[in-house]
């Protein structure tokens, strides 16, 4: 991975660019109308002008999700609330927020990891590639084969190394050709090199990062179309967790991956998109709701909104 | 796909496929696998997903056909007994002795119920005392050497065979003598010891360490906060044990065939004489060996007597454990 | 003295100090006599075994261990001749078909109420299975032999025959509902609440993140259970399916109501035959001479022994697997 130069004018639509960003206090993008709270206004399509921002970078890309007014509710209490946002093919999109703002509830809704929670229910639509993840006739292990998910601490079975990433491919009969497909899912996960001799002992044996990286080659064993990983590192440490954030380059060629962090400079580094979640405490309810999504760069430069900016700038948070 | 912002120029890479570019020598993804399902079609199961529902279908199908037949063979036996039963009981079974010759209709089991009234309580007496003070002892004073090893000794003697230890019995008092109500007594309190001790012992654990720390930092002596503090706190959870203990020990038969087979035909509440207590497991089995329609009769009335018993008292321990704050 | 605690600090002199002994002798008797009631139940375990060995003695020097394999048993004088052959047969075979039926049925009542049934059904279900294992052994053979037994040889036995009977397994259906397949079956009634229960909670207690990694894989329910759920639990169903071994292989009344009490060895299940824990129940009250008594505490010693073995090993297993408690309740 050659790092970037940030004095360079890459093309937006090229991959393997990283971008270096540097974080700066400046306040909203010039000319951005906004109201006394540094909120921008609304345009005329009613939604705040920040989520609707195209960029050229997502010019022309599929939007794999279309997310339009989405409500999660546990229960009686609403986690989040009137998320619209688009998530775009081969893009690293990062969701960044404080804890508790329901980013990761918004992340297991888009691949129906919520269903299992009690008092679960959604308002609004989550398209996936124009179909509604939660209409009638889907079937959720269905959504779940394509869109695939990694967690937080990382979960392998307690079985060996090759098991753990050839169960799935089992279950969905691809059975042809299994050994080169465990090598290539652990290849692409950096793994190979360091278990390639003992496949068949047990994945419990690995450190904390090696175990994580064998939950990414599991996921990517079946080679689903969207990676969702909820905060991969946190639990790993700075070299494993470099590693991980190496891994997302090259995995975004192939699949579309959204990430969520609480750390910003992470979401910096790895991602194109970023999505700033927050909470609206108003009405005594306490709600995440999304504040701002535009391209990385913006969002920590020239950031639209008051609040993105004070969370990028470390005012609160 | 139009927005504010105009119509799409034109674009290098196919919107919505599988088929991807590929990649330079330091990607290690290869060739797509042909055979994907096609990721933006319908969401309705793809490639084998179809026959794999099915079959998770039919693995809970069993699941639930497994519960309601579990739940389906309690009931018959539940009612099978009852509605057999319903016909001969009344008060006057209760309280009547049974028929001075055995084929005769009528008549009651009263010594039978009183005499398992006497030996399950003396076996109570017996195994309880000594179930909380094996629990104390796990609990308060022991290593964890000694701990593991005393646990070990009660769960075996969990798993001895009840006739087992109706033989340990016989040879012990029985053998030279007679049989009595005490020597059922003290089987049957064999077999609740363990279940007593070590529910005890669990609810003990329970006890908040917080309470005993408190007591220590007063400087308030081991056995004062035993009994002041630890036993009433645990005294919910004690006596649900007992009442679960009972309700097992109430229907142990092995041990009676050995120590308690020979009895009179009235109502008898010492369980020291020369012979043994008549008791209703005991009956039912007798009962059950004869071929004669009128002791069936009497049989099942003595079963659905047991049944209600020991039904009622299981229903009543669960429901006050499942109320009581030290349940687990 | 009052049994009233003070602070120590309050008391005058000589009052504090009659506290501080009053605490000690009370703590030092209290230990004693917790440590007392333990060991008494140490050494009951002993005693137990050294009784039965001891009630046993004049059969063992007679036999000795052909005792185990000889297949006759006749009470009667002159024969006198004693041998648990068709005994251990009858015990092995009513356990083995009891095992082999409780234990699939009980895990799949277990995954049942630890993963399909909602809470409220699970409260509701999950006790009543309790309950099965509430009922006396001998209500249970009561209505075996009286309502099950009939039915059996009415109905069911006649209906295997007809299709299976070309297995000896399945002969012909004698007139009596009693035999060794009406004792398993009541046997497998006894032993899957034990090991529903047991297994209930261990699959209660899989931690929810391998869970939910299998199902984020795009796995079916029944493949989250049979990958990750059974797997994870098997060591605790095998200690579980060991102290149900345990109690089919002791269980005495019901048994002794419903096989028969046959003295021969016979291929077809429809047969009666006996065990050795319902030849003691069957024989104990009516037994005549010595030899015949000692003989019946010869089969507790046989069944005290494995009895012994399957419990060991169910603890066994628990502790080498790291199993938590795996007891009876």
């Amino acid at each position: 991975m050659r790092p970037a130069d940030p004095s360079e004018a890459a093309d937006p639509g090229a991959p393997n660019v990283r971008r270096r960003v540097r974080i700066n206090t400046g306040g909203p993008a010039p000319g951005t109308p906004v109201a006394p709270n540094g909120a921008p206004t609304e345009t005329s399509r009613g939604l705040p002008a920040a989520a609707r921002r195209s960029s050229a970078l997502t010019f022309g890309r599929e939007a794999i999700f279309d997310v339009r007014d989405l409500d999660v509710y546990y229960g009686s209490s609403q986690a989040i609330g009137g998320v619209t946002m688009q998530i775009h093919r081969n893009l690293v999109t990062a969701i960044i927020g404080p804890s508790g703002c329901g980013k990761t509830t918004f992340l297991r809704s888009l691949n129906r990891m919520n269903d299992s929670v009690p008092g679960f229910r959604i308002d609004g639509t989550i398209l996936y590639h124009g179909h509604d993840i939660y209409g009638g006739e889907v079937d959720a292990v269905e959504v779940r084969r394509r869109i695939g998910m990694v967690f937080q601490r990382p979960n392998p079975f307690p079985k060996s190394i090759y098991d753990n990433v050839a169960w799935a491919p089992r279950n969905l009969k691809m059975r042809d050709g299994l050994d080169e497909r465990v090598e290539r899912a652990l290849r692409a996960a950096a793994l190979w090199d360091e278990v390639k001799d003992r496949l068949h002992q047990s994945a419990l044996g690995l450190s904390g990062g090696q175990q994580q990286r064998l939950c990414i080659a599991r996921a990517i064993a079946i080679e689903p179309d969207v990676l969702l990983l909820d905060e991969p590192a946190s639990a790993l440490d700075p070299i494993a967790t470099t590693l991980i954030e190496e891994l997302m380059q090259t995995l975004k060629n192939r699949y579309t991956i959204v990430i969520v962090t609480h750390n910003m400079q992470q979401a910096a580094r790895v991602a194109e998109r970023t999505a700033f979640f927050s909470l609206d405490v108003s009405n005594g309810r306490r709600t995440g709701v999304l504040v701002e999504y535009d391209d990385t760069e913006v969002m920590f430069t020239q950031p639209a909104d008051r609040r993105t900016s004070d969370y990028v700038t470390g005012r609160f948070g | 796909m139009t927005d504010a912002f105009g119509p799409l120029p034109a674009v290098t890479e196919p919107a919505g496929s599988a088929a991807q570019p590929m990649l330079d020598e330091q990607d290690n993804l290869g060739p797509v696998t042909p055979g994907l399902p096609d990721f933006s079609g319908s969401l309705t199961p793809s490639g084998n997903l179809r026959r794999r529902q099915l079959i998770s279908g039919f693995a809970g199908g069993v699941q639930t056909v497994a519960a309601v037949l579990a739940v389906a063979v309690l009931a018959i036996v539940v009612y099978s007994v009852v509605a057999r039963g319903a016909s001969v009981l009344s008060w006057h079974f209760l309280t009547q002795d049974p028929p001075l010759i055995a084929g005769e209709a009528g008549g009651g089991i009263a010594p039978e119920i009183v005499g398992t009234v006497v030996i399950v309580a003396l076996a109570t007496a017996i195994a309880m005392p000594l179930g909380i003070l094996i629990a104390l002892y796990l609990t308060e004073f022991a290593g964890r050497w000694p701990a593991s090893a005393f646990k070990l000794a009660l769960d075996l003697l969990n798993g001895l065979p009840s006739i087992v230890i109706g033989l340990f019995v016989f040879g012990l008092l029985v053998v030279g003598q007679h049989q009595s109500g005490f020597a059922a007594s003290v089987a049957i309190a064999i077999i609740m010891l363990p279940l007593i001790a070590r529910a005890t012992q669990e609810v003990l654990l329970l006890v908040p360490a917080s309470l005993r720390e408190a007591a220590d930092a007063l400087g308030v002596a081991r056995w004062r906060t035993v009994r002041g503090v630890v036993l009433p706190t645990a005294r919910g959870g004690i006596l649900t044990a007992t009442v679960l203990a009972v309700a097992r020990g109430a229907g142990e038969t092995a041990p009676l065939i050995l120590l308690s087979s020979l009895f009179g035909n009235t109502v008898s509440v010492n369980p020291f004489g020369n012979e043994g207590l008549a008791n209703i497991p005991y009956y039912i089995f007798t009962s059950s060996e004869s071929a004669e329609a009128n002791g069936f009769a009497r049989a099942w009335g003595a079963a659905s007597v047991l049944l209600a018993f020991i039904l009622v008292a299981s229903v009543v321990a669960r429901i006050a454990n499942s109320r009581s704050t030290l349940s687990r | 003295m009052s049994g009233s605690t003070r602070f120590a600090g309050v008391l005058p002199g000589n009052a504090r100090s009659r506290v501080r002994r009053a605490d000690r002798i009370g703590d030092a008797v209290l230990h004693g006599v917790c440590l007392a009631a333990a060991l008494l139940a140490a050494v009951a375990l002993v005693a137990i075994a050294y009784k039965v060995i001891d009630g046993a003695s004049e059969s063992i020097s007679r036999f000795g261990l052909g005792f185990l394999s000889h297949p006759t048993w006749k009470p009667n004088p002159p024969f006198e001749i004693f041998g648990a052959g068709s005994l251990i047969f009858g015990t092995a075979v009513t356990s083995f078909i009891a095992l082999l039926l409780a234990v699939p049925l009980a895990v799949s009542i277990a995954l049942y109420l630890s993963m399909s049934a909602s809470p409220r059904v699970r409260s509701v279900i999950g006790p009543l299975v309790e309950t099965l294992a509430a009922i006396p052994s001998v209500i249970l053979g009561f209505w075996g032999i009286l309502v099950f037994g009939p039915f059996l040889q009415k109905h069911l036995e006649p209906f295997l025959h007809s299709v299976l009977g070309f297995l000896p397994l399945f002969g012909p259906v004698p007139t009596t509902g009693t035999g060794l397949f009406n004792a398993s079956l009541i046997l497998t009634i006894m032993v899957v609440p034990i090991v529903a229960s047991i297994s209930r909670d261990l699959f209660l207690s899989v931690p929810r993140e391998l869970q939910e990694g299998a199902v984020a894989l795009g796995a079916t329910r029944w493949e989250v259970l049979r990958g990750v759920v059974l797997p994870t639990s098997a060591s605790g169903v095998a200690a579980a399916a060991c102290l149900g071994l345990g109690r089919a292989l002791g269980e005495a009344i019901a048994v002794t109501q419903v096989i028969g009490a046959g003295n021969a060895i016979h291929a077809s299940l429809f047969q009666t035959g006996d065990t050795l824990a319902s030849r003691i129940a069957d024989q104990f009250a009516g037994a005549t001479t010595k030899l015949q008594i000692a003989s019946l505490f010869y089969l507790g010693v046989i069944l005290l022994v494995i009895g012994l073995l399957a419990n060991v090993t169910a603890q066994w297993i628990g502790r080498r697997f790291d199993v938590s408690t795996v007891t009876v309740r």
